[in-house]
């Protein structure tokens, strides 16, 4: 047997990179060094420097500012979709794999069609007909995600609803609710962590290509995604507009990844 | 025979399961697509005119078999924007991102299968080490910002390729495929990421079992027991991964195309979202859930090939 160590070193570089993304977000939410709207002509597509850390837009935005704000953003949809997807996904897996039965056949038929189709397209189908903005791409990507979360809960449920501690409560006349949840559920946790962080980033990617395409987060407010698409036209001229969001996203996701690489090999 | 056959069955019935659904989605929009057609400018008889035209006034289920009825027949309706039919629009672009998913995929399959080997032949050395390293990174890098920074090193400090010059498939198909090869790296590096990992792990997981020292007992050597033996058991993972990635290439093609600007079926996805064209955005949605559902299918028939043990039950 290998030397079991309490933390992968993976577990601790991802928690470092979390952390501090974690911290450069709830910073973001209370105070940006610059206003994300205010432009100031004098420093259109400005180089890194002291003053603006990671240079400014073309409209003379610090980019700083934006980038911090945008990380919120992506990051708060990301969990509100994530919560969606979680939380019906677990309801739907609980009692489909529980019960069983006819329901459990047409649900899973749903989520079958459902899974089927891609995320992304999910949420396009959303935009074209609700229109654009960041609440329509969190119902949007919160429902596509049910369907992945509902499939793992339920086949947990299938395992554990015949082991003998859920008979044994069954047969003490536990009522069926409190079997599901507080006897069954917990156990599922494990499995279910790691899907909520793959989820997790998997929401990040996509708000951040959804936005990218201009159909997220609506300017003037910021967004990863969107900065992305803005500083395309700059490429050459300013490369540095492109760099430190993509750069933060692929942080966010790397970290997060991280953790739940360490999370899995732990359980 | 048996597998084949209720595979194609569920197939069939998601794929109406989605054409239902997205024909539903579209027929409950807010808004009149008679109206849409004709302008807010428009008489309440011309109004009703249309409506008694297009059988909006039709129950809704007669109107979703008669439309299922012509998309079948590849009669896709007519585009309010543009007035032309959506087919016509569509016939030509679809090529583009097509070759590129697939394109895309071919690059993944190739790089990552000798990658995947070589880092689980040599898993704890140095190369595995710094390959799996950087393979972490490539796998949180979205492919839209990965096209953006090709775009940036290839395209304008390297000059192998102008960013934005695309060139169409029927004037020049070398040409056409020179530009598309850097999107396509693009769609594929993260996949590749995600198969070499898997790949990996998959191939050590497998190298534990019983029948491979038994296989070495035998006499093989390392190469033999790798190819002929854990190689078609640790490979199954990974065609499940990649039957999943095929539609995300086909999705992550419509993102990039954005990043390229390439004019595929992404731009007329988007600017028709845009104009509120309906019938060209449920067309195109429909289309592509349809070769995502069935690459699934296929996947699942390969599943088979590759592995008998895989029944009806699993």
């Amino acid at each position: 047997m290998e030397k079991k160590r309490a933390y992968s070193l993976n577990f601790i570089i991802g928690a470092v990179i979390t952390g501090v993304m974690l911290v450069l977000i709830l910073t973001g939410f209370i105070h940006t060094p610059y206003d994300i709207t205010k432009m100031d002509s004098t420093a259109k597509l400005a180089a890194p420097s002291l003053e603006h850390l990671m240079g400014c837009d073309n409209f003379g935005r610090d980019i700083f500012s934006r980038v911090l704000k945008g990380m919120g953003n992506t990051f708060t949809i990301a969990v509100a979709t994530v919560a969606i997807g979680a939380v019906c996904g677990v309801l739907i897996g609980a009692f489909t794999g529980y019960f069983g039965g006819w329901l459990d056949e047409v649900l899973m038929r749903i989520n079958d069609v459902v899974f089927a189709f891609p995320s992304i397209l999910l949420a396009l189908v959303f935009v074209s007909i609700f229109g654009t903005g960041k609440y329509n791409v969190v119902a949007a990507l919160g429902i596509a995600f049910i369907p992945s979360f509902a499939r793992i809960v339920r086949g947990e449920f299938i395992k554990y609803k015949d082991m003998d501690y859920v008979k044994s409560a069954r047969l003490a006349g536990v009522p069926k609710l409190r079997i599901i949840f507080v006897h069954i559920l917990p156990n599922t946790m494990p499995v279910l962590m790691s899907s909520i962080m793959i989820g997790f980033n998997n929401a990040v990617l996509a708000e951040a290509g959804m936005s990218y395409l201009g159909i997220g987060v609506q300017p003037p407010d910021a967004s990863l995604g969107s900065m992305l698409s803005e500083s395309q036209t700059y490429l050459f001229s300013a490369p540095w507009y492109a760099a430190f969001p993509g750069l933060m996203i692929i942080l966010m996701v790397l970290g997060f990844s991280l953790l739940a690489d360490g999370n899995t090999k732990r359980v | 025979m048996k597998y084949i056959g209720k595979k194609l069955a569920t197939m069939l019935i998601t794929l109406l399961g989605i054409s239902f659904l997205v024909y539903l989605a579209f027929d409950i929009i807010p808004g009149d697509a008679a109206l849409a057609a004709l302008g807010t400018d428009a008489t309440p008889e011309s109004l009703e005119a249309l409506r008694e035209q297009l059988g909006l006034n039709r129950p809704f289920l007669q109107r979703y078999f008669e439309w299922l009825f012509n998309f079948i027949r590849g009669d896709f309706g007519t585009s309010y924007k543009y007035h032309i039919p959506v087919a016509d629009m569509i016939v030509s672009k679809l090529p583009i991102t097509v070759i590129m998913a697939m394109l895309s995929f071919f690059i993944m399959v190739v790089i990552s299968l000798p990658i995947g080997i070589y880092t689980a032949k040599h898993s704890g050395k140095w190369a595995d080490h710094l390959i799996m390293t950087v393979n972490q990174v490539m796998m949180s890098v979205p492919h839209f910002f990965m096209g953006i920074m090709i775009t940036y090193f290839f395209g304008l400090v390297l000059r192998l390729f102008t960013p934005g010059g695309f060139v169409s498939y029927e004037t020049d198909f070398r040409g056409f495929l020179a530009y598309i090869i850097f999107p396509c790296i693009a769609i594929a590096i993260p996949k590749i990421a995600m198969s070499v990992k898997l790949l990996r792990s998959s191939c050590i997981e497998e190298a534990k079992k019983d029948y491979v020292r038994t296989a070495y007992s035998k006499g093989n050597n390392t190469n033999k027991v790798l190819y002929r033996h854990v190689l078609r058991n640790a490979i199954i993972p990974v065609v499940t991964l990649w039957g999943m990635t095929l539609a995300d290439m086909l999705v992550g093609s419509i993102v990039i195309e954005q990043v390229f600007n390439i004019p595929g079926i992404g731009r007329i996805l988007l600017t028709s979202i845009s104009y509120r064209d309906y019938p060209v955005v449920e067309t195109i949605i429909i289309l592509i859930a349809f070769v995502v559902i069935v690459s699934n299918f296929c996947v699942d028939i390969i599943y088979q090939l590759i592995d008998p043990r895989i029944s009806v039950q699993d």
